[in-house]
């Protein structure tokens, strides 16, 4: 128990510091925009990227193959973020429509993935 | 102002969304892991989408992004839904801490 | 007939929200493409058109999406606490809980909505006898009629004054 609870303190400190790190350093700004929020934005796309780590260290570790299939579903899932955050910091409304069109063939791609794991042929 | 609240929403959805992949690294088996990220992603993304609709307003951008939400809202628990099925199909136990199983006792 | 009619309706709004700023060049090209969809498609997603005729629906379902923000919003903390907390305060389990929905469209917003709610998660529908099988994060009763009262009463009222008779 008690080692557990020294894991969770070194867990927990190494967060803190790695979104300490994300907002508080002062990334050069080098996107064309005139926004005033573009730090904002920038210390966003940073936090995701850490989030997608996260769902990595799942996909390496993960003990069984539905582990990896429910990390890939959540990796859709966060690269339509991805897709809006950059799509509002350079202006270009055409990153929406990739959201779009990958939360579709991500949808359809995790049912072949539970029909795959269910043991099921495809056309059943 | 209007674009305050949209940082607010989007920072809301981050928040979230880091929670839901910590989740995904903390929780012990894959139904747990799947209840953590299907809820928290779900909503984070939504949030961060309806941020960016505040942003932008009545642009094809922002009602691209309040279709996209519809959308992810509709199929995530489908999905959540699907994975889980087959995840217990496929014979992965439940934590060993679990209380009960009726699924499995229903032989199925 | 009508059922081809509301598939050309939804189709070409979302054609045109997909497509905005709306020109007519692009509408034309929408009235075609919706049209074809509706023609081939025929009566496969609408089938039950006489629910579309009665505005109470309407109302409850506008009383159905605060409820349901508000128990995702829940749902969201929950989990939140959950899993900062350093022991993990999980009780987890799969319970069977009872419905009395029958349709198809019904059966996929409720499961949709205990899905997004707190703490559960459907993992299988028996559609003949009409039982749910959730996992449940923290299991606070095995039975089936406590299951029931805590999971699926919240939305079953009312979804069954949605799509039901």
């Amino acid at each position: 128990m008690r080692k557990k609870r020294t894991g969770y303190i070194i867990g927990a400190l190494f967060m803190l510091a790695i979104l300490a790190i994300i907002l508080f350093y002062p990334f050069p700004i080098l996107l064309y925009q005139n926004l005033p929020y573009l730090g904002f934005l920038k210390r966003a796309f940073f936090i995701l990227l850490f989030s997608c780590v996260l769902c990595l260290y799942r996909i390496a570790r993960g003990p069984t193959a539905a582990d990896r299939a429910v990390t890939l579903d959540m990796l859709g899932v966060l690269i339509v973020g991805f897709c809006v955050i950059t799509g509002i910091s350079t202006g270009r409304s055409w990153y929406i429509d990739i959201a779009i069109a990958w939360a579709l063939q991500s949808f359809i791609a995790t049912l072949t993935l539970a029909k795959f794991l269910e043991g099921k042929s495809l056309d059943d | 102002m209007i674009n305050t609240i949209g940082l607010v929403f989007i920072s809301i959805g981050l928040f979230f969304d880091f929670i839901g992949c910590l989740g995904l690294v903390r929780l012990p088996d894959v139904y747990n892991r799947l209840q953590a990220s299907t809820k928290c992603i779900t909503l984070g993304t939504c949030s961060i989408l309806f941020g960016a609709f505040l942003i932008q307003g009545v642009t094809a951008f922002g009602i691209k992004a309040l279709l996209c939400m519809m959308f992810l809202l509709l199929t995530s628990p489908v999905s959540a839904h699907a994975l889980a099925r087959g995840a217990h199909k496929s014979g992965v136990k439940l934590w060993e801490r679990s209380v009960v199983d009726k699924y499995g006792e229903d032989g199925n | 007939m009508a059922s081809r009619i509301i598939l050309f309706i939804l189709g070409f709004i979302a054609w045109a929200l997909l497509n905005w700023v709306p020109d007519w060049q692009h509408m034309v090209i929408g009235i075609f493409v919706s049209a074809f969809v509706a023609y081939m498609t025929g009566d496969f997603f609408v089938k039950r058109t006489h629910l579309l005729t009665h505005p109470r629906r309407y109302l409850w379902f506008l009383y159905y999406v605060p409820v349901f923000i508000w128990e995702c919003l829940k749902a969201n903390i929950d989990v939140a606490y959950r899993v900062i907390h350093p022991d993990l305060p999980i009780h987890p389990g799969i319970v069977k809980v009872k419905t009395s929905l029958r349709s198809d469209v019904a059966l996929t917003f409720l499961s949709n909505s205990i899905t997004l709610t707190p703490g559960t998660l459907t993992v299988d529908v028996d559609k003949e006898k009409g039982f749910l099988y959730v996992h449940w994060i923290e299991v606070r009763h095995k039975d089936v009629e406590k299951a029931t009262k805590i999971v699926v009463e919240r939305f079953e009222n009312i979804l069954k004054r949605i799509f039901e008779e």
